[in-house]
């Protein structure tokens, strides 16, 4: 089943054409890898699948519901209720974006309680559950800025992860980290792709983004220039673009 | 008079007024109105109604451009003016409650122009996170940018309660009994210099305990950085 599909995306900003016509759908257990120059519209894309930002044309839908429709007229409509489709996805940000006068458990919990409606004891004792699977088990009552920042990040992906969402979204999960504390991150996401969550990683990390793909997708100039297996990318491109843009990362 | 003769009249005059307390009344009953007030102005002043974000840019500037005293003073005798040319006679209400009223207009505007930087400065990646995760506009506001601002302005607001606290003399000109207006009469009717220097120490006393107080609000959010 098709959890997230994106058919003929457009979106501008202004006269800048940032998505041309980008259909990318994503199988329930399916780990996705984006690939490309920066500037090539990764992040955009993401922000649509999200809702951070409104298409201008093409069709959204979440676990086979609309997300968007055209009225009578034609015209591109999102639905009423778009906290419905919040629920299906999570989204873990480059720069972490954790609340920093929460403490961790607070940051993890706090959604599901109030937003969820869920029961607290219920919930603090998943998270506790989730934060000591990520190795956060004693910085349940610490506080962001007394993280390291793979801490952060690891704690950014429990807060979406606490949410129960059937897709994961990553925008750069390493970028804004010191290297040595990049291999953190991507173990415990390694982890999560072997557990089959459904993932879709934007990432530079091409070695990481061949051990843990199933798909690996190129995205350039707002077009998905190729995307197959990561041996068929990885190794057997036959797209000029992606090979140069290869030769580019290796060297 | 001497010292402590003094000071009992500050408390209690013979006519049965309370300058200490009114000084203190004025002081607290702006800060409870303006604090939250200024909240709203400053999230009107942010609307997307462009109309509206005007409107209230140009009260600002005016309530912050003009003295507050002239504007205590148009509060107070406004009204009964106005009513005169139409007539009627409007009997002067209690002073406190013109004084406290044109008081809290103007701080409301200085603490809206505070709340807002705050509520700027405050990176959208917090609105973004919250987004994604379902929480409703005033869940997100409430919940996550409120103490964060909190936090970032309090060294702006304790400037502006400080200032307050020396403004309150302001309510001589329109006669109500505070500190200050009680003081310059009695310097005048018994010619001495002493109770100005009365005045002088309470209200540095006063702004010492303001001082501490806000001191400790801002430990009790030093918990966390931003
Ligand atoms: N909010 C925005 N307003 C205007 N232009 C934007 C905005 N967000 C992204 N862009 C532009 O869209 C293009 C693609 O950006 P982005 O999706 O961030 O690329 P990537 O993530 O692949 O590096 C860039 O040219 C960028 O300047
Ligand atoms: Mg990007």
């Amino acid at each position: 089943m098709n959890i997230l599909s994106m058919e003929n995306i457009k979106k501008s900003f202004g006269s800048n054409e940032v998505l041309k016509d980008i259909s990318f759908k994503v199988n329930k257990g399916e780990v996705v890898s984006i690939i490309g120059t920066s500037g090539g519209g990764k992040s955009t894309l993401l922000r649509c699948a999200t809702l951070l930002e409104t298409i201008d044309d093409g069709t959204i839908t979440y676990m086979g519901e609309d997300v968007t429709y055209y009225d009578q007229n034609g015209k591109l409509c999102y639905a009423k209720d778009l906290n419905h489709f919040k629920k299906f996805f999570g989204l873990v940000f480059q720069n972490f974006n954790l609340f920093p006068h929460f403490s961790v458990l607070k940051n993890v919990m706090d959604a599901p309680v109030t937003v969820l409606k869920r029961d607290r004891e219920e919930v603090k004792k998943e998270c506790l559950e989730l934060l000591d699977k990520m190795g956060l088990a004693d910085k349940a009552t610490a506080y962001p800025c007394e993280l390291s920042g793979g801490q952060q990040q690891r704690v950014s992906i429990v807060r979406a992860l606490a949410m129960k969402p059937d897709i994961l979204f990553f925008d750069e999960p390493t970028s804004a980290l010191d290297p040595e504390l990049t291999g953190e991150v991507l173990k415990v996401i390694k982890a999560l792709a072997d557990e089959k969550m459904t993932m879709v990683i934007v990432t530079h990390e091409m070695a990481f983004a061949r051990a843990v793909s199933d798909r690996v997708v190129f995205i350039d100039g707002g077009v998905i220039l190729e995307q197959g297996t990561p041996e068929e990318v990885f190794v057997n491109t036959k797209n000029e673009r992606t090979r140069q843009f290869l030769q580019n990362y290796n060297s | 008079m001497d010292i402590s003769t003094l000071i009992k009249h500050l408390w209690l005059t013979p006519q049965g007024n309370m300058p200490i307390l009114g000084t203190v009344y004025i002081f607290f009953l702006t800060l409870i109105i303006s604090l939250p007030l200024g909240i709203i102005v400053a999230l009107l002043r942010l609307s997307k109604v462009k109309v509206i974000s005007y409107i209230v840019q140009f009260f600002i500037s005016v309530l912050r451009g003009t003295p507050l005293m002239l504007q205590l003073m148009v509060v107070t005798y406004g009204p009964s003016f106005i009513a005169k040319q139409f007539g009627y006679n409007l009997s002067m209400p209690e002073k406190l409650i013109p004084v406290v009223i044109a008081f809290s207009i103007n701080y409301a505007a200085y603490f809206a122009e505070i709340y807002r930087g705050g509520i700027e400065s405050v990176p959208r990646g917090q609105y973004e996170a919250a987004e994604v995760l379902g929480y409703s506009k005033s869940k997100t506001f409430i919940r996550i940018i409120l103490p964060q601002v909190i936090k970032r302005i309090v060294p702006s607001v304790t400037n502006e309660v400080i200032t307050l606290v020396k403004d309150t003399s302001i309510a001589f000109t329109v006669s109500y009994v505070e500190l200050f207006t009680e003081v310059k009469r009695i310097a005048i009717s018994h010619s001495t210099f002493m109770p100005f220097i009365v005045a002088g120490v309470f209200y540095y006393i006063f702004n010492f305990l303001v001082t501490v107080a806000m001191g400790k609000v801002e430990k009790s959010l030093s918990y966390y950085r931003i």
